[in-house]
């Protein structure tokens, strides 16, 4: 659902090449991408498409080699440390690997502050900060009171998760990367960080950008979809134009190639 | 055609910790597999479908441990026999057992064809180097790969490849049964996709009788198995035909279960997601009576009394103190509440 | 903190080096302490070839004279006695000079004293001219006499001392051959555990000291190795570019030239008048970071791709920040192992530069390795002087050993894959 039609991130032409000489890859192959406030995309593609490091240039964490990136209609200008702050009080990311996202030598009190202080929150008395960690822990079904003091590791995967979008809570950034954020979770809570992802898009209008490999999760989530092979976008669209009808050979292939239930699943076309 | 390849009866193994705490990671479970089947074993992670996978091969690894009841493979019960004679004359031969990520077992430093000559000679099998060369490339050509594998070392071939080749070895002795556990998680869709064509063909072209499927993704499932049977906790909480365990499930936590499926299919952008809260019980201490009952919404007090498995007509079983009605009545209400919103 | 210490002290292996190496350190403090000797003070004074006194309990001769005796009979006294004058060999070569001088063989019996003795009283003649026999045999016979004069009998010893005026003997006392002394009694007794050295120093005192020396050597020198290697190791893992570049390249010089040419190089070119000790460990320390430098990049490399590092880059944690919380304590284990193994090496190194005589000035300090070098500068291991040199083996061993028992236990806590 389209708030209103803001663009809110674009891009021309973003190429990203590592190595010299005989060792030259091109990850990224000259994309170009339109986003609009309060959108849900998805960048779909298997693992060596590139998608891992598009969004790492969007998030600004990798140079880009080539192409310009406009946010909010300005060209994105990250070059000093103060600007780089500036820019990622905007834009946010939860990474596949509920385990590896956290400090294990830190209790997860210590992520939930940070973010406290990147809103301008360091100098609020203590139960102020309390009240806003137990509103942030309320909003994604954990009790603050159960996990404060607590280490990474005695947490669940799903818990890890949920906090790391309480984190987002608190933060509430304008673009959200979220790089596989369910697929090292159990069916089961599939649903629920999925539901707290699309909430917070319909409370505060954030723009969210899922890369995945998973087309379902894709075509089930999204307005629009990306397909993305060896560097390039090679399809993009609405969800229900990429998916149910495909054009590229490219789509189509990997459309087929995923176990369906409804329909007939073809195997004889490997 | 119904002759029955495998039985399982009341099977229950256990890991014992370094704390020597006895955990039961499969809990009485019983099953049957039939000549020309394949059973499908679904759950999440934790369930124990890879601990009942690999208690199937009666070889025992520390910290797991045989506790009772039977395997039966072919009239055959190799429940409690000796190891080595487990190694040589069941492993491969009557069941094969496909691990996750299989493909890291290859051994870097050798041939395909060197792994294929150990396999055998493992077996007590004394071909000669030809004899061997030959038998790997008839299976080879019958299942489809190429035969220039045997010849390349495994860093030569990708990831799904490997897995192929492997499960071309682990049915290269014609083993009655085969255990595969998550043998497409690791691999590209599209690789995925030619293992588990490989895997349906193995049945059709005779290397095996029948196969036990194992995986977390249901629609790969579905498409795989004629049976299915869901795992929680140690325990079979649901066994019904492929059909009807997608379709139409019983058991709450296999509702739910099916009801977190996503396909790329059309119609399918507006349905409402189950979510299950909480998480799988500790089997440390499982909770007495049924163990999903604190996560379930239909639970009652009677539910943490002893629960016993219902079987119905057709193989159906179901695990719950609520009758068949009982429950679809449940779930009809849930239905219209949903629609209503 | 608390379970990783307890994680630490559950390992076996840990424990056994922890305790070695405790008592190595214990020792080296407390023996100072308690015997009060001057681990470099000559208390021998030696022929050109060295002292090299063997390992026992010296007594005082001249004290033992004057304390009062105790008279006590023992049994084997008389046949210890003769024994301690007539060695096997001894024997041997008296019955082959009486062979030689016409004795038949069946009448001579070297096991009965007496009689031989006899036979060799009534048939000596040092002027006897026996064919084949050289000059040097004929002196050995002369000594050999004069040193079994007297061997049977019972009699006592007089003692005397020169009258200070007449210059003329006067008996003080005498001295029979029953006749003990208590050696608690004697003011003057000295044990001496390993001997001395060529120089006549006492070998245990200077053991003792040696070790603490050589051990300061090599945990300042670990120190000093383990801290650049650090560094260096995370500014070119985290920073990369540039300064990965210029770290590498000397890296890469200092591991293509073998540490040991480094540091005789540069041991060589300080001169003999500054080396001491901890100028050595700073020239070991100096030139021994590579391994771990390298180490720790590639460590660092892997990490700093990982999810929190980039979280935290999103924080806006500025970059020290990230090197000191995300990073350094994922290494810390590491760096632990490589600083163990650091001491250990360094300690060696010093023993090695020592052995060539380029460590740290002999006449002031004494360390382990030059403790090897005296030895065998001196010959010790041909003259068979094994006390010079086999306990400092033993010593450095044992260091090693329960060093690197220590690091292998750190690894079963900190890589659970290796648990038992």
């Amino acid at each position: 659902m389209l708030e209103n039609k803001e663009i809110i991130l674009s891009a021309k032409g973003l190429t990203k090449v590592f190595g010299f000489g005989s060792t030259k890859t091109l990850a990224v192959d000259h994309v170009d991408l339109e986003l609009y406030k309060g959108e849900v995309v998805s960048i779909v593609g298997e693992s060596g498409s590139g998608k891992t490091t598009l969004s790492k240039m969007i998030l600004g964490l990798i140079s880009i080699t080539e192409g310009e990136l406009y946010f909010q209609g300005k060209l994105r200008d990250i070059r000093t440390n103060k600007k780089r702050q500036e820019y990622w009080k905007n834009i946010q990311a939860i990474f596949q690997d509920p385990f590896s996202s956290y400090n294990i030598f830190h209790k997860i009190d210590a992520v939930l502050l940070d973010c406290i202080r990147m809103r301008g929150g360091g100098k609020l008395p203590k139960e102020k900060k309390v009240e806003l960690m137990e509103e942030a822990c309320k909003f994604v079904n954990l009790k603050f009171a159960e996990l404060t003091n607590k280490y990474p590791f005695e947490l669940s995967g799903g818990q890890m998760q949920r906090i790391m979008i309480a984190r987002i809570f608190l933060l509430k950034p304008k673009i959200l990367l979220a790089d596989e954020p369910t697929s090292m979770i159990d069916a089961c809570s599939r649903a629920t960080i999925l539901d707290m992802l699309m909430q917070l898009r319909n409370d505060i209008g954030m723009t969210i950008i899922f890369i995945t490999h998973d087309i379902g999760l894709a075509y089930f989530v999204s307005d629009k979809v990306f397909i993305m092979e060896r560097g390039k976008f090679v399809e993009s669209g609405s969800a229900d134009a990429v998916i149910l009808t495909p054009r590229e050979p490219y789509t189509k292939r990997l459309i087929s190639d995923v176990p369906k239930i409804y329909e007939e699943w073809d195997l004889s076309t490997v | 055609m119904n002759q029955v390849m495998l039985e399982v009866n009341d099977l229950t193994t256990k890991y014992i910790t370094r704390y020597n705490e006895d955990i039961y990671a499969v809990d009485h479970v019983s099953l049957k597999v039939e000549e020309g089947k394949t059973l499908g074993i679904a759950g999440e992670s934790g369930c124990g479908k890879s601990t009942l996978a690999l208690s199937l091969m009666g070889y025992y690894f520390a910290p797991l441990y045989y506790t009772s009841g039977e395997i039966i493979i072919d009239g055959r019960n190799i429940s409690g026999l000796d190891p080595d004679l487990v190694r040589k004359s069941i492993l491969g031969t009557e069941i094969s057992y496909i691990p996750q990520a299989a493909m890291n077992a290859l051994n870097p430093t050798r041939k395909i064809i060197n792994f294929i000559e150990d396999v055998y000679r493992a077996h007590d099998v004394y071909k000669s180097k030809k004899e061997v060369y030959d038998l790997a490339c008839e299976c080879l050509n019958i299942l489809g790969l190429p035969v220039e594998v045997l010849q390349k070392y495994p860093v030569e071939l990708s990831g799904g490849m490997k897995q192929r080749t492997v499960i071309a070895v682990s049915v290269i002795l014609y083993p009655k049964i085969l255990i595969a556990d998550e043998p497409s998680s690791a691999l590209d869709v599209t690789s995925q996709k030619m293992v588990i064509k490989m895997l349906k063909d193995l049945m059709k072209d005779g290397f095996i009788k029948s196969m036990i499927f194992i995986t977390h993704e249901l629609p790969l499932l579905y498409n795989v198995t004629d049976d299915i049977m869901v795992m929680y906790a140690g325990q079979i909480v649901e066994k019904a035909s492929a059909k009807e365990a997608v379709f139409d499930p019983l058991h709450p936590y296999s509702k739910g279960l099916m009801g977190s499926i996503i396909v790329p299919e059309s119609g399918l952008r507006d349905v409402k997601l189950v979510a299950i809260p909480g998480v799988p019980p500790n089997l440390k201490n499982p909770p007495p009576g049924c163990r999903f009952a604190p996560r379930c919404k239909y639970a009652v007090a009677e539910c943490s009394l002893s629960v016993n498995l219902r079987n119905l007509e057709g193989g159906r079983a179901y695990r719950c103190i609520f009758s068949e009605s009982e429950l679809r009545e449940y779930y009809m209400k849930e239905a219209e509440q949903n629609a209503r919103k | 903190m608390k379970n990783t210490l307890k994680q630490v002290f559950h390992s076996g292996k840990f424990v056994v080096g922890f305790v070695i190496f405790s008592l190595i350190v214990l020792t080296v403090i407390i023996f100072p302490l308690i015997i009060k000797t001057d681990p470099l003070g000559i208390i021998s004074q030696g022929s050109t070839q060295g002292s090299f006194l063997p390992p026992g309990i010296y007594v005082n001769v001249y004290d033992s004279i004057g304390v009062a005796p105790y008279t006590l009979m023992l049994d084997d006294a008389a046949t210890k006695r003769i024994a301690s004058k007539l060695s096997p060999d001894d024997r041997i070569a008296i019955k082959e000079w009486l062979v030689k001088a016409g004795i038949p063989e069946n009448q001579i019996d070297t096991t009965d004293t007496k009689s031989l003795l006899d036979l060799w009283e009534r048939n000596y003649d040092p002027k006897k001219q026996i064919p084949g026999m050289t000059f040097a045999k004929t002196r050995f016979y002369q000594r050999l006499n004069t040193s079994v004069q007297g061997v049977l009998s019972t009699e006592g010893v007089i003692l005397a001392t020169k009258n200070a005026q007449t210059g003329a003997l006067e008996q003080t006392g005498t001295v029979k051959q029953t006749d003990y002394v208590n050696a608690s009694e004697v003011p003057n007794v000295r044990l001496l555990l390993l001997g001395t050295d060529n120089f006549g120093r006492d070998v245990t005192a200077e053991l003792v000291s040696a070790t603490g020396t050589s051990l300061l050597i090599g945990i300042v020198a670990g120190l000093i190795a383990t801290t650049i290697g650090l560094v260096l190791g995370l500014a070119a893992g985290y920073i990369g570019g540039v300064v990965d570049d210029v770290v590498m390249f000397f890296t890469n010089l200092l591991t293509v030239i073998p540490t040991i040419v480094i540091l005789i190089l540069i041991s060589y070119s300080i001169g003999q008048e500054k080396r001491g000790p901890v100028v050595i460990a700073v020239v070991i320390g100096f030139t021994a970071w590579v391994w771990t430098a390298r180490a720790v990049r590639a460590q660092v490399f892997s990490l700093r791709n990982r999810d929190h590092v980039s979280l935290s880059k999103l924080s806006g944690h500025p970059v020290w920040l990230i090197i000191f919380t995300d990073i350094l304590p994922y290494i810390a284990s590491y760096v632990i192992m490589a600083l163990i193994l650091q001491i250990s090496t360094a300690i060696l190194y010093e023993a090695s530069l020592s052995i060539l005589g380029l460590g740290p000035k002999t006449t002031v300090t004494a360390t382990l390795g030059l403790m090897m070098n005296w030895a065998f500068f001196y010959m010790a291991p041909s003259l068979g002087k094994w006390w010079a040199y086999m306990p400092v083996i033993v010593v450095i061993a044992l260091v090693s050993f329960s060093l690197n028992l220590m690091n292998t236990g750190l690894d079963q806590v900190y890589n659970p894959a290796l648990r038992e």
